[in-house]
């Protein structure tokens, strides 16, 4: 009972401070708000290049070509083989005529392919195309899928493999460093505050010291206010990113349609379904270490005199 | 010393003296010593008047004996405990058993008479109908029951220095700190306050009294401590102010 009504005592002096140094509060939930609001924008970025990357990498894929006249039962427990790996996403049977049937369409015009009339150049080219869905792997898999009987050649394209998972781990090194930046500042600004806070309070701390109020006591409400404002800064910022996202996406995949026809953006919902909370905790988080940090310093600082 | 400080509970058996300063020296600055083998015992009830110029260390035994600073040298107990051995969470509960006036009487001006003295309550975590029950009573003990909606703007010097009295007694202390009680007072409102002192210490708690109030001291013929640059020297059991020829 006492412990309740210490806590909303508590909660009560947090909002009343908040209020009372109202200008710097302002300020404090300002740049969480800022802060959050870039950090929400990175993980757009961040989540959406992530996003992207993942489908192309789904489309790069792993040839394996058969020996000649290599029984049915063998190219079947190749495929079989190939799908058990963990790292492998589809396995997608290519017949000698669908081969060819490609070709013709993606390099040769009508009259050129009317040449060869029946015949079929690639009639030894039937394949498995392997999609992979950890494309890092890709190295490993195609040394375990040479290593298999009836295997005569992979085909597998390196480079765009490496630069791909190159290009994911950069853009989230980039944005993870960007934000902890964000963060550091953040928890600086509210550290601000809560000191502004403190020193305006000096005097009735130093009582409440001298009358013997516990650390706990003293200390709760300036953590109460530092949360408060971590809180209040961290939804102002999701409410404009809620704003803005559908319309950015909107406008990235409509106007630039020509450029960006490939290219799929995760939905509002699964956007905010993890950066709700996120810019939550993060926010309250912020408000939390930076008062603890403030209280556990200054308020030993205040003599009782 | 693990668990909470009780001093009342420690005072109902102790027959040791309820302050004891032994051997003690506080230095701020190498060297520097605010006091200097200080020994001072104060027995349960006494009342005691800590006089000396400016820089003399009256302050300095104030703030040990509040344990807001420990002794570089030597022990200070109250009701038999040693001060610097307190952990951190010990402080607050010893420093309720302790009641503290100043000069200055460190009231919250945004808070009536009646808020400061509750305030006092509210922050040991007493209930409000407790609360609602002895402020009264308290304001009532120091003349001010029909002025406690006064903001302290609006109360005299004499006036705020009661109420800061109302609220260094509603925690029923052991010891009561009066740090220049009357300093910023005119003489009518500096007897009363020692009047008030006098009656609480008549209730049985222990009066420690730092001041520079010569004609307070001289009347009243209580213990009288003189300090001079940090050290004691002279300890008059009915006294009147010592005036320093060294």
């Amino acid at each position: 009972m006492q412990s309740i009504r210490t806590f909303f005592y508590c909660l009560k002096q947090g909002i009343r401070s908040i209020f009372h140094n109202g200008k710097f509060s302002l300020a404090s939930v300002g740049t969480i708000a800022a802060s959050l609001f870039l950090i929400g924008l990175f993980y757009f970025v961040a989540v959406n290049v992530s996003y992207v990357m993942k489908e192309a990498e789904q489309n790069v894929g792993v040839t394996v070509l058969f020996e000649k006249d290599c029984p049915e039962r063998t190219v079947q427990a190749i495929g079989d083989a190939i799908k058990k790996r963990a790292e492998v996403a589809e396995v997608v049977y290519i017949s000698a005529e669908e081969a060819w049937e490609n070709y013709k369409k993606d390099h040769l015009n009508e009259e050129l392919a009317s040449t060869f009339g029946t015949d079929n150049p690639l009639e030894d080219s039937a394949s498995y195309k392997v999609f992979l869905n950890d494309v890092s792997m890709q190295a490993v898999l195609v040394r375990y899928i040479e290593g298999l009987n009836g295997v005569r050649r992979v085909n597998a394209l390196d480079g765009v493999a490496e630069s791909l998972s190159g290009l994911n781990r950069i853009a989230t090194l980039i944005s993870v460093s960007i934000i902890l930046i964000l963060v550091a500042v953040a928890v600086f600004l509210i550290h601000m505050t809560i000191s502004m806070g403190i020193s305006v309070r000096k005097e009735e701390i130093s009582i409440m010291n001298l009358i013997g109020a516990t650390d706990f006591f003293v200390r709760f409400p300036f953590v109460v206010e530092g949360m408060l404002l971590g809180l209040v800064g961290a939804f102002l910022p999701l409410g404009i990113l809620h704003l803005i996202y559908s319309k950015v996406i909107g406008f990235l995949s409509g106007e630039f349609e020509s450029v960006f026809y490939k290219m799929t953006f995760l939905s509002e919902e699964q956007i905010f379904r993890r950066l709700t909370p996120l810019v939550i905790g993060i926010g309250v988080f912020i408000g939390l270490l930076g008062s603890v940090m403030t209280t556990r310093k200054q308020l030993r600082k205040i003599s009782l005199r | 010393m693990a668990g909470s400080y009780d001093l009342h509970r420690d005072l109902q058996n102790i027959q040791a003296p309820v302050i004891l300063f032994d051997h003690v020296s506080k230095a701020y600055q190498k060297d520097v010593h605010a006091v200097e083998d200080i020994c001072i015992s104060i027995k349960k009830g006494e009342f005691v008047f800590i006089v000396g110029s400016s820089g003399s260390g009256k302050s300095t035994l104030i703030r040990l004996m509040l344990r807001e600073i420990s002794p570089t040298k030597g022990k200070v107990f109250v009701a038999g405990r040693e001060l610097s051995r307190l952990r951190r969470y010990q402080v607050s509960k010893y420093r309720r058993s302790i009641g503290v006036v100043f000069q200055d009487f460190r009231l919250l001006k945004d808070r009536n008479a009646y808020e400061n003295v509750a305030f006092a309550q509210r922050v040991i975590e007493v209930p409000p109908a407790e609360i609602k029950k002895r402020v009264p009573r308290m304001l009532s003990l120091v003349g001010l029951n029909e002025k406690y909606k006064a903001f302290p703007s609006e109360l005299s010097g004499g006036e705020q220095q009661r109420v800061a009295l109302a609220r260094a007694l509603i925690n029923n202390p052991v010891i009561l700190l009066a740090d220049e009680p009357t300093g910023n007072l005119d003489p009518k409102n500096s007897w009363e306050i020692m009047h008030l002192l006098e009656e609480v210490n008549r209730r049985g708690t222990t009066v420690v009294v730092v001041t520079h109030n010569r004609e307070v001291v001289d009347m009243m013929q209580k213990r009288v401590i003189t300090l001079k640059n940090g050290r004691i020297i002279s300890d008059e059991q009915k006294g009147g102010y010592v005036y320093a020829k060294y």
